[in-house]
């Protein structure tokens, strides 16, 4: 992927296939790290199919025999000295089950990719998962950019999370929030 | 500074509008966002699609949807466009350019932009 951003988008994908109803995504980001954590209640993973997960040969897709998205993620973190891991509960055998991704990149490696448009990634997961609320958060050096999904729904009452003049009001409040944030930078 | 506060005057607006939306809802873009679409660009596409829509006032006539795999990665971005009446139209390798194309022509002035269109391609 040309930007983290764009795997971040991808492996929420996977929690919104899962049927999850709240998908938490946090990014933590220092001047030599970059961390996010992405969450969710969906329906999980035992623990053998998790097992063989970040083998490109894993997948419960129909159309494609090679699932991509977390062998990729856990290649361009490991390229950058990071890490990568992933636990699972699958609703199978846990009452309270759903899946965990973490990823780390060390920003000064010359692996590394940039995070990218996440405003852009964000409007797209809202804009798509209509039954699904996000939580978002990114910690950087020097301030923090918060939105949740479940916030919005309260005041939106009726008017789905997903129109259009909803999406343009998401990308004009996190662009803003972002602009506050990095201002001391 | 944009406040949550907004999303509620949103609401009201769009409380007058729900009549009208619910006699259209005639034309519906999907955009394949799976993995492959993903890499390919499908992100920036998805965007532009929900941008112009909403510029364009059409929020109640015009649907913008994703999906996962439409099955021919190497075609992707991947944009399907459909129409009440009409046969399904299956845009490839889309860029945020050629949306806005899309947009003009064939979504607001209803003639599809053959040359993006993967009968095109494959003739
Ligand atoms: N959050 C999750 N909850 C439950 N199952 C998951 C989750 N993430 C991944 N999986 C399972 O792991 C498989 C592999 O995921 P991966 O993203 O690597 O590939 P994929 O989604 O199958 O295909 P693609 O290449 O389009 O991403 C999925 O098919 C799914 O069965
Ligand atoms: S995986 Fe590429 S089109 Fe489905
Ligand atoms: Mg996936």
């Amino acid at each position: 992927m040309k930007e983290l951003s764009l795997n971040i988008l991808d492996i929420a994908q996977n929690s919104v296939k899962a049927n999850a109803s709240l998908i938490g995504i946090s990014i933590d980001e220092t001047d030599d790290v970059l961390s996010f954590k992405i969450t969710d209640n969906g329906k999980g993973m035992t623990a053998d199919f998790l097992s063989r997960v970040t083998d490109p040969f894993t997948t419960t897709r129909t159309t494609r025999k090679v699932g991509l998205g977390l062998p990729f993620l856990k290649m361009e973190a490991e390229m950058t000295g990071g890490s990568f891991s992933i636990k699972s509960k699958s609703e199978t055998e846990y009452k309270e089950h759903g899946t965990e991704v973490f990823a780390s990149f060390n920003k000064k490696s010359i692996d590394y990719i940039p995070l990218g448009d996440i405003i852009g990634t964000l409007c797209a997961l809202v804009q798509g998962a209509e039954n699904t609320d996000f939580i978002f958060n990114h910690k950087m050096p020097h301030g923090e950019v918060f939105l949740s999904t479940k916030e919005m729904r309260e005041l939106l009452g009726d008017v789905p999370l997903g129109s259009p003049e909803v999406i343009s009001w998401v990308r004009e409040y996190l662009s803003e929030a972002y602009s506050a944030a990095c201002a001391v930078d | 500074m944009k406040s949550l506060a907004e999303l509620a005057a949103i609401r009201d607006k769009m409380k007058n509008k729900v009549a009208l939306r619910e006699e259209s809802g005639e034309t519906r873009i999907v955009v394949g966002m799976a993995t492959c679409g993903i890499a390919a660009g499908a992100r920036p596409v998805l965007s532009t699609f929900v941008e112009e829509v909403d510029k364009a006032g059409l929020n109640g006539s015009v649907a913008v949807t994703q999906t996962g795999c439409i099955g021919l990665c190497r075609y992707e971005p991947i944009v399907e466009v459909l129409r009440a009446g009409e046969e399904k139209v299956t845009y490839i390798k889309m860029t945020p350019e050629k949306a806005l194309e899309v947009m003009e022509k064939h979504i607001k002035g209803g003639k599809p932009v053959v040359e993006y269109t993967i009968g095109n391609i494959e003739k």
